[in-house]
């Protein structure tokens, strides 16, 4: 049987490789317009996947995706999962606005596995940032055909020219005659038309409901309590499940001392070693749970020291040491110029070295996995997850089953962050297919939120060293980057993209968009033992602010004004300059102070960023408090190129630069001993209410293509603050969170 | 057994005393609405009413509950329920949605008590309904409407 502790990273994603498709750059692969389509990637069985490469292009089986139901409500079967970003809304305004249906019509669900939905260039996933702009023109193609083959159908019916036919919200009219007909009432006519092979779109200017603000789908079940999660899943006959993973990651139980006195128990079914684990199952979560945290387990011993494994003297400190610490040659990242002559002859060198530490998701919804086996030979699963037909192809292995009776359902999920990707034992689904397999019953496995905080990936702590050659005018002519580390793209994705170059690792660091002649990064991978997972804005979380923050020591080396410094090396850039002008209108004028606002010392801080396709410039507005920094106001300037919801933008945009500040503040999952520090909220601190900044946002549409959406507010906050926190305390911070410092000023 | 008067129902449940309320409520009762957080009373997602009063459901075990009304976001109701409910779809509130039924739960106990709350009310009264989204913006917009809307 197939087991969590088998999940190898080097096999993780091995599934995930396409046949013939190899080295593909990141950047190419996320492009939207690249070429092939990797059909049916996720599908192991060759004759499924032969199936499916032969016979469906992902995105273009209307029945696949859309149903017209005689109520007048549209049900979407939608790639993407909701939790939280707004997909489910948003895939409702663009489908309708070509379908010509109200989108409050619509009821959007998470579709099960299947190549149709493999519309990422042939791959499915909700993340990256990228469900809105990969899907933009399936969405609108979809609904677009759909009304073609209502109108034909509606033409043959009533024997008139398809040119006298129009439709309104649901309705096929012919004004001529005053006839009408539903669309519930035509769509066994139209389904049974060949789709025509081009459709034409509605024009852009007369769009009724893309770009509008228009209400969430999901808003009046979410304030009713009806909105139902992973966690909300009962059926019948089903057993709840409570787990304890050793304190030392990897460690496996041995003997656990009072089992008979457990199975006695008020409500105990029975008690479970698993990988990594042990379990009881019982008649509720409460009992479950009581019982398993009062076992007396005794655990294999983790290694005792090296960074193969989290050893029994593993330490985030003792992980940074030795990414500093590294020799290794790196790999060149981005070269542009002769870095070297360039420091040889420069008037001023400058250095600096960043970190930023090991992070939790810290999503409000503890990960549950629900797991039946159903008399029909089929294994269904409720899970939270973001790749359902990634956990599907391992849920068939774990249970050894083909993965054709793998039913996956995907409810919304209670916060997203990239928490749920499949990162090894990260998720509690290879224990709930395990234990419904063990018991003969279904059963629903819940973390505590200890056990998540234990069992989290993390954001990988990361490390970079930057210098900076300054000309006599005080002006950057080279910068060198060395980031030493690992990302979550090399060590989860590592059989799709061949670039030694992990771009998960380096994005916020190559690629800005200054005028520097002369740029040398480099990459240097060093492995971490701890289990490293997409967060957030992924390298962008703590790259940006690395180099953003290091772009203002460049300015202060220069003695430039670091707002100015920026108009300078971006004049050839008008799409970053007019962000720079709208930030600085938004927030009054740049200013950076120090100034004082009732009394109290105030600064501003200002950076950029280039996160998954869109544009920031963001300035934030700190004073200092009781030693700790106090972030006042936020000024967002984002371009994300066009929209299609300006509320959602605007949401997600706050929502990013809320978990951006609190990182920027107080997250950290420190290790020491080989365990985690943290183990609730009160030792792993999030942003709270009272910190709570205003938060003024200013959408761009520039007409670039379309970025991304639900990350890119996060990545510039974080050098914002820190810039602005230079400015007042003459402070510069270079290790996050700001937690760890204190400040005088 | 053990009685609960939950939304104005009398219920029985056979556990232990000392289970928390939010699990008699989400296990035994099917009423999945009140959501389980942090377990420990930090995050506030448990939060349900007891006589009218905020508490943290995995912090209040079912044998002192006793004769209290218990009341969920499933029963909610009443001036300020309604407001609030209102003012959170107008403001379009939530984004994953996993802590509103707490939020929404403190924010009706502080508007039965307090009609009027000033800014430093609402902040208090919330403090202990954490957020990961970071709806907090719209949160106090929302509690600000509700409270206007009750006035109309």
């Amino acid at each position: 049987m197939k087991i969590a502790h088998d999940f190898a990273p080097a096999e993780a994603l091995a599934l995930m490789k396409p046949d013939g498709v190899t080295n593909l750059s990141r950047r190419g692969f996320l492009g939207v317009s690249a070429g092939a389509l990797l059909i049916g990637a996720l599908l192991p069985a060759g004759q499924a996947r032969a199936q499916a490469s032969e016979a469906i292009k992902p995105g273009t089986r209307i029945p696949a995706f859309l149903e017209l139901r005689s109520d007048g409500t549209v049900r979407l079967l939608s790639p993407f999962v909701e939790g939280g970003q707004g997909i489910a809304t948003g895939a409702a305004q663009i489908v309708g606005e070509e379908l010509d249906v109200h989108p409050s019509r619509f009821a959007v669900e998470c579709a099960p596995p299947g190549p149709d939905y493999a519309v990422i260039n042939g791959l499915r996933m909700t993340g990256g940032s990228f469900s809105t702009r990969s899907s933009y023109m399936v969405f609108r193609q979809l609904g677009a055909s759909l009304r073609d083959m209502l109108i034909r159908a509606a033409a043959a019916r009533l024997d008139v020219p398809r040119a006298e036919l129009d439709t309104d919200d649901g309705v096929v009219r012919h004004a001529a005659s005053g006839r009408s007909i539903v669309y519930a009432d035509l769509v066994a006519e139209a389904l049974k038309l060949e789709p025509a092979s081009e459709v034409a779109l509605r024009d852009p200017s007369t769009f009724r409901y893309i770009r509008q603000p228009m209400d969430r789908l999901d808003v009046r079940d979410k304030s009713t309590g009806k909105a139902v999660y992973a966690i909300d899943q009962k059926v019948e006959g089903m057993l709840y499940a409570a787990v304890v993973h050793g304190e030392h990651f990897g460690t496996e139980p041995t003997a656990i001392a009072n089992e008979a006195e457990t199975l006695t128990m008020s409500g105990v079914h029975a008690v479970h070693r698993l990988p990594g684990a042990v379990a009881v199952t019982a008649n509720s979560w409460f009992r479950a749970r009581k019982a398993v945290e009062q076992l007396e387990v005794t655990w294999t011993a983790p290694k005792p020291t090296g960074l193969d494994t989290i050893a029994a003297d593993f330490s985030s400190a003792g992980m940074l040491a030795a990414l500093k610490a590294s020799t290794d040659k790196g790999v060149p990242a981005e070269t542009v110029g002769d870095a070297d002559a360039a420091f040889a002859s420069a008037a001023r060198l400058i250095e600096a070295d960043y970190d930023a530490p090991y992070l939790a998701h810290g999503q409000l919804e503890p990960p549950s996995a629900l797991a039946r086996f159903n008399e029909d030979g089929t294994l269904e699963l409720w899970i939270s997850n973001q790749m359902p037909e990634l956990f599907q192809m391992y849920a068939a292995k774990t249970a050894d089953v083909p993965v054709e009776k793998v039913i996956v359902h995907s409810p919304m999920l209670g916060g997203f962050f990239g928490r749920h990707f499949l990162y090894g034992s990260s998720s509690p689904f290879f224990q709930a297919i395990l234990l419904a397999k063990e018991t003969g019953k279904p059963v629903k496995v819940l973390w505590s939120r200890e056990e998540e905080f234990k069992m989290d990936a993390a954001r990988p702590l990361s490390f970079s060293r930057f210098s900076a050659a300054l000309d006599k005018d005080g002006m950057p002519v080279a910068i060198k980057v060395r980031t030493v580390g690992e990302g979550p793209i090399g060590r989860w994705f590592s059989s799709v993209f061949k670039d030694p170059v992990d771009s998960s690792a380096v994005e916020g660091i190559v690629a800005k968009p200054y005028a520097i002649p002369n740029r040398s990064m480099e990459y240097v991978k060093v492995v971490h033992p701890v289990t490293i997972a997409f967060w957030r804005s992924v390298g962008h979380s703590m790259n940006d602010y690395f180099s953003e923050s290091f772009f203002d020591e460049i300015a202060a080396a220069g003695d430039k004004d670091p707002y100015e410094l920026r108009r300078v090396l971006l004049q050839d850039k008008p799409r970053h300059l007019h962000l720079l002008d709208v930030v600085a209108t938004m927030s009054g004028g740049w200013k950076r102070g120090p100034y004082e606002v009732e009394g109290v010392k105030r600064a501003r801080g200002v950076s950029m960023a280039s996160p998954f396709g869109s544009e920031t410039a963001t300035i934030a507005e700190v004073s200092i408090e009781d030693g700790s920094v106090r972030v006042h106001n936020l000024w967002i300037a984002f371009d994300p190129g066009s929209i299609v919801n300006p509320r959602i933008v605007q949401s997600q945009v706050e929502s990013a630069a809320a978990l951006g500040l609190s990182a920027t503040l107080h997250e950290e999952l420190p290790y020491e001993g080989g365990v985690r520090q943290v183990s609730n909220y009160d030792t792993y601190t999030i942003l709270s209410r009272d910190e709570m900044p205003k938060v003024h946002v200013e959408i761009v549409e520039s007409g670039e293509p379309m970025g991304g959406v639900g990350e890119p507010g996060l990545p510039g906050v974080a050098p914002a603050v820190v810039n602005a926190v230079a400015a007042l305390t003459g402070q510069r911070i270079r290790s996050l969170p700001l937690a760890k410092a204190t400040f005088g000023a | 057994m053990i009685k609960l008067k939950i939304n104005g129902t009398e219920r029985e449940i056979d556990a232990d005393e000392d289970t928390p309320l939010l699990w008699a409520l989400r296990d035994e009762f099917d009423m999945t609405g009140t959501k389980f957080g942090c377990g420990v009373g930090l995050c506030g997602a448990c939060t349900v009413h007891l006589d009218g009063v905020a508490v943290r459901g995995c912090q209040t075990a079912i044998g002192d509950v006793g004769a209290s009304e218990v009341t969920t976001i499933e029963g909610i109701a009443g001036k300020a329920a309604e407001a609030v409910k209102a003012a959170w779809v107008d403001l379009q509130v939530p984004q994953c949605g996993y802590c509103q039924s707490g939020q929404i739960m403190s924010a009706t106990a502080l508007l039965t008590d307090n009609p009027k709350p000033s800014d430093d009310d609402i902040v208090t009264a919330m403090d202990g309904n954490a957020c990961r989204c970071a709806t907090y913006v719209r949160i106090h917009a929302a509690v600000k409407r509700a409270s206007e809307m009750m006035e109309g």
